[in-house]
């Protein structure tokens, strides 16, 4: 068997799960993203609705207006050699987002530091150095999962959550990079916080990064955050967006 | 002036709902919508409506202010009545301003639908006007003293008429499910397991899933899975080995194994079910589930049949029924 190829898994008669892989994997992601740009730019009859996550693309679509094996065959029509999607898949745009590491707004650096066996300016200097990508939504509105975080980062889940994150909460956990939107309690740690609103109902488009963008975080100081803070409140975008294609 | 339905009174639950939120999953964003699809579909086909208010256990109570509303109600055996008169639980009625409509839980069902002929008049949140507590998108869920705006109202019948759609009926048999998509996570005899075991719908169930009681479904390796998409009836075993049934509220994406996945037919059926009910499941491939989905939406294309009420519908009758519906209420 093809290992490349992908599972198409029955999530009931009306999902179906294109699976690439099980891991978190840069590559594996690629590939859904891929399928997920191709399906978009010419969904097949009956398809409603596609959601990316890590590995797998999960597809709503009415089985009776097209039957499961004509969907696969659409599918299959849209893969293409595993390398070759790789390299297709690049972003669209790149975000540069404000991110403030002060422990007055980032809860829980000096605590995450500590368990990495490393000072916070150190931590923050390494989260903000790297390079992000998009992975998916997931959890609540706006919560975006990113990819790309250093090695050093990554650090094991708390045993159990602490409490509400604050509003544009930046976390770590495994070996993920999280921005958050509304609070929510959660398992990870808030490293920082950025004044952008991830999820902003009265602003168009209200969701800013979309699955596959690049991510770059600014270090902001907490002047600034408050500052940005306030101009994010009264609606403005603060984080930057670099188209890429 | 416009119409508007007052609540009156409304326990825990009680919010409006439309089809869903779709179309913004890969935002994060849970799609609502209706517990139970057909019974939706019955209520808002009936009275002329593109939403419904999903009245839960706790009950509700309404009455229209500056006009005349055409309203249906459908779902579960709810004890319905029209200014102390007893009605059939899924019925078509004229709701004037001085009457009062109450719904309480009745012999079975665990939601039940009313929707108001017209256009409500609530600008949609995100392209939908479905209530998702958790996240705070769509109307918040309703209390005492809420007015709901309508514009357009619907004529209604001047009598009452009774409601009849067959996907409406209580029935006992297995809820169908397809397996997977992570079936392959559980050894043969776990699938044998969860099949043939009698399922108990726990205490602690919503919107967002319901607790199957029973015995504990073991993985074979391990139960993280790395977070993949979920869809609406999706049974998913957590750490423990209890099954969760997700439904309406669920989140977008999860990351345990889901064993099994509720045939769109059979969901709104699973969804009537109350905590302390029984129920078992049988596996279907795809090409069974599609022929029930394909029956169950003409049923619902087809509409739900009104009659008058019928000459032994006399308030005596209904109330001895609703009696019996009372016992199991216990007014929890």
């Amino acid at each position: 068997m093809d290992k490349t190829a992908p599972r198409f898994l029955d999530c009931g008669e009306a999902a179906l799960s294109v699976e690439f892989g099980d891991s978190v994997d840069p590559a594996i992601n690629a590939r859904v993203l891929t399928l997920d740009a191709r399906l978009r730019a010419a969904p097949p009859q009956g398809l409603r609705e596609t959601t990316p996550t890590y590995r797998a693309l999960l597809l709503r679509y009415e089985p009776l207006e097209i039957s499961r094996d004509a969907l696969v065959a659409a599918i299959e029509g849209l893969l293409a050699p595993v390398d070759i999607e790789a390299k297709l898949s690049q972003p669209a745009a790149r975000w540069t987002i404000p991110c403030c590491y002060d422990p007055a707004f980032a809860e829980d650096i000096d605590e995450a530091a500590a368990l990495l066996g490393r000072a916070a300016p150190s931590l923050a200097q390494l989260h903000a150095g790297a390079d992000y990508r998009a992975y998916m939504y997931g959890f609540a509105p706006g919560w975006c999962y990113l990819g790309g975080l250093p090695q050093a980062l990554a650090i094991p889940r708390r045993a159990s959550p602490r409490g509400p994150t604050p509003q544009g909460a930046v976390l770590i956990g495994g070996a993920l990079a999280l921005i958050a939107a509304n609070p929510m309690p959660t398992g990870w740690y808030v490293i920082g916080r950025t004044p952008e609103r991830m999820f902003a109902l009265r602003r168009d488009p209200p969701f800013l990064v979309a699955p596959g963008d690049a991510v770059r975080f600014e270090p902001i100081d907490a002047g600034t955050f408050l500052t940005l803070d306030a101009r994010a409140c009264a609606g403005e975008t603060v984080a930057r967006k670099e188209a890429l294609q | 002036m416009s119409a508007r339905l007052i609540v009156d009174a409304a326990g825990p639950g009680v919010t409006v709902q439309d089809e869903g939120r779709f179309g913004l999953s890969r935002y994060g964003v849970t799609p609502a919508g209706p517990m139970d699809l057909g019974a939706y579909f019955a209520a808002t086909r009936a009275a002329g409506a593109d939403n419904a208010i999903e009245v839960s256990l706790g009950g509700a109570a309404f009455r229209a202010e500056g006009a005349t509303l055409c309203v249906a109600v459908a779902g579960g055996a709810f004890d319905v009545r029209l200014d102390g008169r007893p009605l059939p639980s899924a019925c078509l009625l004229l709701l004037a301003p001085e009457s009062r409509l109450v719904l309480r839980a009745g012999a079975w069902g665990a939601w039940c639908y009313v929707a108001v002929g017209g256009t409500l008049d609530l600008a949609p949140i995100l392209g939908a006007r479905a209530t998702h507590a958790r996240s705070g998108l769509g109307p918040k869920p309703l209390a005492a003293g809420d007015a709901l705006p309508f514009a357009d109202a619907a004529p209604a019948p001047l009598e009452p008429l009774a409601l009849t759609a067959p996907w409406l009926a209580s029935s006992g048999a297995s809820v169908r499910v397809l397996l997977g998509p992570q079936a392959d996570y559980f050894a043969p005899e776990e699938i044998e397991r969860f099949l043939n075991a009698r399922w108990r719908i726990g205490a602690r169930s919503d919107r967002m899933a319901y607790r199957l009681e029973g015995p504990a479904i073991r993985h074979r390796r391990g139960h993280d899975i790395v977070s993949d998409g979920v869809a609406m009836g999706a049974i998913q075993i957590p750490g423990d080995g209890a099954p969760l049934a997700l439904l309406a509220d669920r989140q977008p994406t999860g990351g345990y194994p889901k064993i099994a996945t509720v045939i769109g037919a059979d969901l709104g059926r699973l969804a009537q079910l109350r905590p302390g009910e029984d129920l078992s499941f049988r596996a279907v491939d795809w090409d069974e589930a599609v022929a029930a989905r394909r029956d169950y939406f003409a049923a619902i294309e087809a509409g739900a049949e009104r009659a008058p009420l019928c000459a032994e519908m006399t308030a005596e009758s209904l109330l001895a029924e609703n009696l019996v519906g009372g016992v199991v209420d216990a007014r929890d």
